[in-house]
């Protein structure tokens, strides 16, 4: 029988058919790593033109002039920060509403579906209604108002990781301090919490990931700044959009530093990346 | 003492005083019982807020394009032009230009996505797994805006010098088919903003399937190997019908985000409102309209057609994240009936 088998038509062409599309994927793979070989390489390569430490000290220059990216980070780290200091709290309290207490009733499946759109809702979109909500009503542009558009983006990824880490604690342990005499708030607080831990601080840490890196959702909010500005209720620089701004214009000079904002903030995102799937591992 | 031992059942009432005397005092009890209908309600609050959030998102969005919709009504949606000095505003063009770019990308996207899942969840070896997996997950992690500048920058020079002209020798050759290579190569355009697309996307669509093929249980496979097919074979008739409501649900979650995307299309699209068949030409997308014109929109309705592109783009991502989201619960529920 297996003396028959190679020779036999049928069987080739299906063990042809199987290396084909085998190897094809190998391919999808490869074009895969391509695309991401390809850009991190061209980011560390005008990257390090541009990474000196006057970047880092320097504000940002009108153009045919050296400057750095100082008052574009300081912007961006203020603004992140705040945006995450609001939206941790609202997603971790209502990711613990999904998971702890709405077993039953309606809110917990609409919300945790309505949660999962907002998810991957287009951030320009929040941007836009955090003008017509925040700008539009002040008539200014400000910080706060791109803080609250980050704080929206953070909100849905750190709902769902909450929600998920939560859902893994297992019963028993609720019930084992449901049994000593404590009362719910102390047990979702002392011993969920604690056991959910390194799951929500990966999805606190993700959620800083994404918001390090959004643009869209600043344009309308904070717009930028020329100048330092630590004043939150003023338009603030902040890297993103420094970066689209100065890519996008004519000057050499503005595009060197362009690429070190670019490679900093990649660099950024992926070293927090990298280090929350080892947190989360260990 | 003895009278109250003759009473016989009321013996029990002193020895509950006594316990009652050395339990925690009723004032912590009540503070718990408080504690616990606050902690409960300050979570459920934000539940709601969580819950009302697109609501609300939607509301104030249809507030701000209700100008833009006095005036210009139902044909906004397909009027092509787009004169800010005239103040004539029609939404065909970005429309047209997000759902253009947004179908070349998933035609890219999908195969490759497909290939790379197949390859993590039945080729690799355990141990190369992770980091692979890992890598190409990287891929959604880079911000849009990178994508943007490479692709401006680095991506387009390549395509404008290699890709197109090469483009142009073979389909441009094709009748019927050399209208959409057509017009000079000038690197950015509807084609180059898909491309970028599609690298952008192929992380998302490969985590669910990848997911999705998890799911597969085991043994259907093994029956499959038993009865002597290829690894392909169980892919193809296996793996695939099996996972098939996982494998749509993860495609539209694909196109629910590149449809949203920003800020890498605004870079390479070429931000032109007009319409033509050649997809070396430039475009215009809803979400790169709304990043170049928003903040130098001058005058109400300006800003108010925006809004209402804005508007339309939410409504057509919710739509296809929530049939993505569909599908996948209903692939879960089945998951979970067959365990």
């Amino acid at each position: 029988m297996s003396a028959v088998e190679p020779v036999n038509p049928a069987y080739r062409r299906r063990k042809r058919r199987n290396a084909l599309m085998m190897s094809l994927s190998a391919v999808a793979l490869a074009f895969g790593l391509f695309w991401l070989f390809w850009i991190l390489g061209v980011l560390l390569w005008e990257g390090a033109a541009a990474l000196r430490p006057s970047l880092f000290v320097q504000m940002t220059p009108p153009p045919g002039s050296d400057g750095g990216l100082a008052n574009a980070i300081f912007g961006s780290v203020l603004m992140a920060g705040a945006g995450a200091l609001i939206g941790t709290p609202v997603g971790i309290l209502a990711g613990t509403y999904l998971a702890e207490y709405g077993r039953r009733g309606w809110l917990t499946p609409a919300t945790r579906f309505i949660n999962d759109v907002l998810l991957s809702a287009p951030s320009i979109v929040i941007g836009l209604f955090v003008y017509t909500v925040w700008v539009a009503q002040f008539r200014h542009f400000s910080g706060w108002a791109g803080a609250l558009a980050l704080a929206i983006i953070v909100v849905p990824v750190v709902v769902r990781t909450t929600d998920d880490m939560l859902k893994l604690v297992p019963h028993s342990l609720r019930e084992a301090a449901a049994a000593l005499g404590a009362p719910t708030w102390k047990v979702i607080t002392l011993v969920s919490y604690r056991a959910a831990r390194a799951g929500i601080v990966t999805g606190v840490l993700l959620a800083i990931a994404r918001i390090t890196g959004e643009t869209a959702p600043l344009l309308f909010t904070a717009l930028n700044n020329q100048f330092w500005s630590a004043d939150m209720d003023k338009p603030m620089a902040n890297l993103p959009v420094v970066i689209f701004q100065f890519a996008m214009s004519p000057y050499e000079d503005w595009h060197r530093l362009a690429w070190g904002g670019a490679a900093l903030i990649t660099l950024f995102v992926l070293a927090i990346n990298i280090a929350a799937r080892a947190f989360f591992r260990k | 003492m003895t009278a109250v031992l003759d009473n016989g059942p009321f013996t029990v009432a002193p020895d509950r005083a006594t316990v009652l005397e050395h339990a925690p005092p009723p004032p912590m009890l009540r503070n718990n019982a408080l504690m616990d209908a606050i902690f409960r309600n300050v979570t459920r609050f934000f539940a709601f807020l969580v819950f009302s959030l697109l609501a609300g998102i939607l509301l104030s969005l249809l507030a701000g394009a209700v100008p833009s919709m006095r005036q210009f009504g139902l044909p906004f949606l397909w009027h092509a032009e787009w004169d800010p000095v005239k103040e004539q505003f029609g939404a065909l063009v970005p429309i047209v230009g997000t759902l253009g770019t947004s179908f070349i990308a998933l035609l890219i996207a999908i195969p490759v996505s497909f290939g790379i899942a197949v390859f993590l969840t039945e080729l690799s070896p355990v141990w190369l797994r992770r980091p692979l997996g890992t890598a190409i997950e990287m891929l959604a992690a880079i911000p849009s805006i990178i994508y943007g500048m490479w692709g401006l920058f680095v991506f387009a020079p390549v395509f404008q010098l290699y890709v197109q002209p090469l483009l142009k020798k073979t389909i441009g050759q094709v009748p019927y088919l050399s209208g959409i290579v057509a017009g000079p190569p000038m690197g950015i355009g509807m084609l180059t903003a898909g491309i970028i697309l599609a690298i952008m996307v192929i992380p998302f669509i490969t985590a669910v399937m990848r997911d999705v093929f998890e799911i597969v249980p085991a043994m259907l496979k093994e029956s499959a190997y038993g009865l002597g097919s290829t690894t392909w074979e169980v892919v193809r008739h296996v793996v695939l019908p099996y996972a098939k409501v996982g494998v749509i649900g993860g495609i539209m979650l694909g196109l629910g985000r590149a449809l949203g995307e920003t800020m890498a299309v605004t870079f390479v699209i070429g931000n032109a409102h007009q319409l033509s068949a050649s997809l070396f030409a430039p475009g215009n997308s809803i979400a790169s309209a709304l990043a170049n014109e928003f903040t130098e929109a001058v005058g109400d309705l300006y800003t108010s057609s925006l809004i209402e592109l804005g508007l339309i783009l939410f409504l057509i991502t919710t739509i296809v994240l929530a049939c993505s989201k569909l599908l996948l619960l209903q692939l879960a529920k089945r998951e979970g009936t067959n365990a």
